[in-house]
């Protein structure tokens, strides 16, 4: 716990399948209403990690919500139900790391084109990529 | 604490593809010399100028048309990045590039020149590709800026355009990070200066040396 801002800030990792229960803890009964954002990280060989934080603006309470899906694992489960400003967050989540959110109503690209091969943001992507017919 | 929180409702988006991108792409690759006069235009123009005092008329209707060409070129208005910011600097009344003839133009039907001012990501290429489309012949392309000329700090990236000239070809190169408005119109005269020494009314001269 580390003080940010006016309130403490909460770091919380859990395994993947206590994702959504987490989040339903943090919305009902902290009143984390605030989605602030959900990201990923690539651990390589550790596999891959997703960061959420919601947030209780009115008594400036953070919450920052991690799990490790396990090498090779590309399947989470979907905030969408419970944080509707999760939707295009993991829409770019699943844009740049291929991260696949089960429950998520429509999850396609957001920022790349549609038709575009591989997740850049992953650390097996090579930089160099050649994407035709610009390059 | 009890709070009561709003019911997602989240309409799915539907995802309509341009099919009309699709063919004015289709349409560019059947024409890859979009520039170019036609043949017809150009077998006439060759045959007067071999004709025999031919030239002189070719000549002066160069003289003529270049001319007319330089002391009014339209750039369509095509902000892309920072560099758009010097080239609002430019079109405005301290530069003030009205002065050479040139109005900063809303629409590509009735411009001559895109300055293709800043990164041109690999999702904006076949766009900034149909605008180029859209203009009327002859037409030219100012590549301003280290990002259109070469990708710039970012050309190592996953998702930019390395090069404007991998997209349309260009005329002048600016350099520069962003280029300052005198950068700029330095760039915009060495336009005209091409553009006056077009022979056989309209023939694409070399283009500057590529500074990246």
């Amino acid at each position: 716990m580390a003080a940010e801002g006016d309130g403490p800030l909460l770091t919380v990792t859990i395994a993947p399948d206590r994702w959504v229960d987490l989040a339903r803890f943090a919305k009902e009964t902290l009143g984390c209403l605030y989605f602030n954002f959900l990201s990923a990280v690539d651990w390589k060989e550790e596999g891959l990690e997703v960061i959420a934080r919601v947030e209780n603006l009115d008594v400036g309470l953070a919450l920052m919500m991690k799990t490790r899906l396990g090498a090779g694992q590309t399947a989470c489960a979907s905030l969408v139900p419970l944080y509707r400003g999760a939707d295009w967050m993991e829409r770019e989540c699943y844009d740049m790391f291929g991260i696949r959110f089960e429950g998520h109503p429509d999850l396609r690209r957001i920022l790349l084109p549609q038709d575009w091969e591989g997740h850049p943001l992953l650390k097996s992507y090579a930089v160099d990529t050649p994407y035709p017919p610009y390059r | 604490m009890e709070m009561k929180a709003p019911t997602p409702q989240i309409p799915p988006a539907v995802w309509t593809e341009f099919k009309d991108l699709q063919e004015w792409e289709k349409y560019r690759r059947e024409r890859p010399e979009g520039d170019k006069h036609s043949a017809l235009f150009e077998s006439v123009t060759e045959g007067i100028h071999h004709f025999p005092g031919g030239f002189v008329v070719t000549s002066v209707a160069d003289a003529f048309l270049n001319w007319a060409r330089k002391s009014s070129v339209w750039p369509v208005t095509f902000g892309l990045a920072c560099c758009a910011i010097e080239m609002m600097a430019t079109f405005a009344s301290r530069f003030d590039v009205e002065r050479l003839g040139m109005v900063p133009w809303a629409s590509p039907r009735h411009s001559d020149l895109m300055i293709v001012s800043g990164t041109v990501t690999i999702k904006m290429a076949p766009m900034l590709e149909r605008i180029y489309d859209q203009m009327p012949d002859p037409k030219w392309a100012v590549s301003m800026g280290s990002c259109a000329n070469s990708g710039g700090p970012f050309r190592h990236g996953y998702h930019v355009v390395k090069g404007v000239d991998r997209v349309i070809p260009v005329d002048v190169y600016v350099p520069g990070c962003p280029p300052p408005p005198e950068s700029l119109l330095n760039g915009l005269l060495l336009l005209q200066e091409q553009i006056a020494h077009f022979r056989k009314t309209g023939r694409r001269a070399a283009p500057t040396a590529k500074i990246d």
